[in-house]
C-alpha cells in the first residue's frame, strides 16, 4: 500500500515537472497550448539518442534535455507563438493541435513509431524495502531520484517567482502587460524566457519520464490530457496549486490502476469532470468559483 | 402615423430575407443526390462526405452559433454510431427506426453532458468536453463483451432502407440515405438558426453577459443546443454505423474531434454551408494525401491547421484580403 503511495507521488511529481511549464503559459499568459507535450517528448528523445548514439551519461543528459528544449522553444515561441497570444482561444486550439500533429508525424517519419528505451545507470536501478507486510514501502532507487529532483525544481521555482527580480517581473507583465512595459519591462523577452523556461522543464520532464512514461511518437497526445488535467484541477494562480493536482492525479491514477485495473483511467476522467463541474476555476484558487 | 404592425415588419424584412432558400442552394442539392448516379464508383466517397458535413454542422451549432469551444464533439458521434450499431445487432436491422432511437439516445447523453459546459471558462470547457470523450472512450474500451472493445463491434447486418432499398455494395443506397437525412437535418438546423431562437444563440455567442442582461435565458438555451447539436451528431455516427455495418472505437477518438474542428474551421464558423463546404474539402484532401504519403496525413494536416491560424481563418475565404497587408478589423 505505501508503495502504491510512493509510486504515486513519484509519478506525480514527474507529471507536475511536465505540466508546470503549461501552468505558466496557460495561467499566466492566458495561452491555451496544446502542443506542451511535444517539448516533453523532444526532450525525452534527446536523452535516448544522446546517450544511445553519443555515450552520454544519463546525468549529464538532463540538463542537456532542458537547455536544448529551451531553445526550441525560445525559437518557436519567437517565430510561431508570438502572434497568437491575443487571438481567440480556438484560434490557439487550432494552432497548437496542428503543432502536435506536425511533431507526432514528423517524429514518427524520422525516427520510427517504435517505442524507445533508456538505459539507466547501475546505481538508479535497484530498490530499496523498508518495513513488512502491509507497510511494506518498496522504492525504486529511480523513483527516489526523481522525487529528489522534483522537490528541489519545486523550491526553486517557487523561489524564483515569488523572490526574485524576474519573477516580480514576470507576475507584473502577467498582471497587466501595457503597465508593466510602461514601467520599463520588456513584456516580450519576460514572456520569451518563461515560455523557453517552461518548454525546458517540459523537456527535463520527458527525460526523466522516458524510463517510466515510455517514449513513442504519439507521446504528445497520449498525456495531452494529463497535463491538462494538472493545470485545470490545480488552478493557474499559483504553483502550489498545479503540484497538488499532480499528486492527486499521480496518486489515484496508480491506486486507480493498481486496485481497479478494469477501470483504467475512467476514474482518472470522471473524478475532473466531477472536479471542474464543482469548481470550474480549478481546487486551489485563490479567487474560488464564481 | 404608423402603425406599429407596419413597424415589426420593417424590421422583421431584412432577417426574413435572411432566413428565405436561395435558388442556388436548390441547385446544390439536386447536384449532390445526382451524383451517385453520375459517378457511381464514388458513391462511397458521397456517402462518407454527407456524413461528416452532417457532423460537422452539429458542432457548428455549438461552436459557431453558440461560442461553445468543444474539443470532444467525437463523444456524441461514436455514442449514436455504436447506440445504432448494437440496436441493429441486437433488437432490430430496420436503419430508420434505428437511426432514431439512436439519435433520441445521443440526445439524452447530450442533455446529461450539457450540464457539464455552463460553468467556467473555455479551458474549464475544452476540459470537460474532452473529458467527456475520452471517458466514453475508455468505456466502449473496457465494455468489450458489449463493444467488441479494441476489435470494433463486428457482425451488424442492416435491413433494406424503409423496408424497399437494400444496401448495396457500391454504397448507392448508402449515399441517398444520407443525403436525405443530411437534407432533413439541415431543414430543420436551418430552421433553427434563423429562428428568433437562433438569434438568441448569436446574442450569447457574442456577449453572454449582455446577453443575460438584455432577458436571455443563457443556461436554458445552451443546454437546448447542445442537446440538439449531440442529438445531429448521434445521427451522422449513426449513419456511419449503418452504412458500413461497422463500429470501432476510432469513432470516439480526439482525432475525430479535431478533424470535425478543422473541417468546419475550413469551411467558416457560423455558416451551415461551412460545414458542407469544409467536410468536402476535407475529405477530398484527406484522400488525395493519403494517397500521396498514407503514413503521414497527420502531418499534414497539422500544417494545415497552423497555416490556417496564422494566415487568420476569416480571410481564408476572402482572398481578396490574403494581400491588403493586415488592415483587417
Amino acid at each position: 500500500m505505501l508503495t502504491i503511495l510512493f509510486d504515486g507521488i513519484a509519478y506525480g511529481m514527474l507529471l507536475f515537472v511536465l505540466a508546470v511549464g503549461l501552468a505558466v503559459t496557460l495561467g499566466l499568459m492566458n495561452f491555451i497550448n496544446l502542443a506542451h507535450g511535444a517539448f516533453a517528448m523532444a526532450g525525452g528523445y534527446i536523452t535516448v539518442f544522446a546517450m544511445q548514439k553519443a555515450g552520454v551519461p544519463f546525468l549529464a543528459c538532463l540538463p542537456l534535455a532542458f537547455v536544448l528544449t529551451a531553445l526550441a522553444g525560445a525559437v518557436l515561441e519567437r517565430l510561431l507563438y508570438r502572434p497568437m497570444y491575443g487571438r481567440p482561444h480556438l484560434d490557439q486550439v487550432l494552432f497548437s493541435i496542428g503543432l502536435a500533429f506536425m511533431a507526432v508525424a514528423g517524429l514518427d517519419y524520422f525516427v520510427g513509431s517504435s517505442q524507445q528505451n533508456i538505459h539507466l545507470p547501475e546505481w538508479l536501478r535497484g530498490r530499496t524495502e523498508i518495513g513488512d507486510g502491509a507497510f511494506l514501502l518498496g522504492m525504486g532507487h529511480y523513483r527516489i531520484f526523481i522525487i529528489a529532483v522534483c522537490a528541489l525544481l519545486t523550491v526553486v521555482l517557487q523561489a524564483i517567482l515569488t523572490r526574485t527580480r524576474f519573477g516580480s517581473r514576470l507576475r507584473a507583465a502577467v498582471d497587466d502587460p501595457r503597465v508593466a512595459s510602461g514601467l520599463g519591462i520588456n513584456v516580450n523577452v519576460v514572456f520569451l524566457l518563461t515560455f523557453a523556461a517552461g518548454s525546458g522543464l517540459a523537456g527535463l520532464g520527458g527525460a526523466l519520464g522516458a524510463e517510466i512514461l515510455g517514449m513513442d511518437p504519439t507521446f504528445p497526445l497520449k498525456y495531452m490530457i494529463y497535463f491538462l488535467i494538472v493545470v485545470a484541477v490545480g488552478g493557474t494562480s499559483s504553483i502550489t496549486g498545479p503540484l497538488m493536482a499532480a499528486l492527486l492525479l499521480g496518486i489515484a491514477d496508480v491506486a486507480g490502476k493498481y486496485y481497479i485495473p478494469k477501470m483504467g483511467a475512467f476514474t482518472v476522467y470522471l473524478l475532473m469532470i466531477v472536479i471542474l463541474m464543482w469548481r470550474p476555476q480549478g481546487l486551489f484558487t485563490r479567487k474560488g468559483a464564481r | 402615423m404608423s402603425t406599429p404592425v407596419t413597424t415589426t415588419r420593417d424590421w422583421q424584412a431584412p432577417l426574413m430575407a435572411k432566413a428565405r432558400w436561395r435558388p442556388w442552394e436548390f441547385v446544390l442539392w439536386a447536384a449532390a443526390f445526382a451524383l451517385p448516379l453520375v459517378f457511381p464508383s464514388h458513391s462511397l466517397m458521397v456517402n462518407e462526405i454527407a456524413i461528416v458535413a452532417l457532423f460537422a454542422m452539429s458542432l457548428d451549432l455549438i461552436l459557431g452559433y453558440t461560442g461553445i469551444v468543444s474539443l470532444g464533439h467525437a463523444a456524441f458521434f461514436g455514442f449514436g454510431a455504436y447506440a445504432a450499431a448494437l440496436f441493429a445487432k441486437h433488437v432490430m436491422p430496420d436503419p430508420t427506426v434505428g437511426l432514431v432511437v439512436a439519435v433520441a439516445l445521443s440526445a439524452l447523453l447530450g442533455l446529461v453532458a450539457s450540464v457539464t459546459i455552463l460553468r467556467g471558462s473555455d479551458l474549464t470547457r475544452l476540459m470537460v468536453t474532452l473529458g467527456t470523450a475520452l471517458l466514453l472512450l475508455e468505456l466502449a474500451n473496457k465494455l468489450d463483451w458489449l463493444t467488441g472493445g479494441a476489435d470494433g463491434l463486428q457482425g451488424v447486418v442492416m435491413g433494406p432502407v424503409l423496408g424497399l432499398f437494400e444496401f448495396d455494395l457500391f454504397g448507392r443506397t448508402a449515399a441517398w440515405y444520407s443525403l436525405t437525412v443530411l437534407l432533413l437535418l439541415f431543414v430543420v438546423m436551418r430552421h433553427i438558426v434563423h429562428s428568433p431562437f437562433g438569434a438568441t444563440l448569436r446574442a450569447i455567442h457574442d456577449n453572454r453577459l449582455r446577453a443575460m442582461a438584455i432577458g436571455v435565458p443563457v443556461a436554458a438555451r445552451m443546454v437546448t443546443i447542445y442537446t440538439v447539436a449531440a442529438a445531429i451528431a448521434g445521427a451522422a455516427g449513426a449513419l456511419l454505423a449503418q452504412t458500413t455495418g461497422f463500429a470501432s472505437l476510432d469513432v470516439l477518438a480526439f482525432d475525430r474531434s479535431a478533424d470535425v474542428l478543422l473541417m468546419l474551421v475550413i469551411g467558416g464558423v457560423g455558416w451551415l454551408y461551412g460545414g458542407v463546404a469544409g467536410a468536402i474539402v476535407f475529405k477530398l484532401l484527406q484522400d488525395w494525401l493519403s494517397s500521396v504519403t498514407p503514413q503521414y496525413w497527420m502531418f499534414w494536416i497539422g500544417l494545415i491547421l497552423v497555416l490556417l491560424v496564422l494566415v487568420g481563418r476569416e480571410r481564408l475565404l476572402r482572398p481578396w484580403t490574403w494581400f491588403g497587408g493586415g488592415r483587417k478589423a
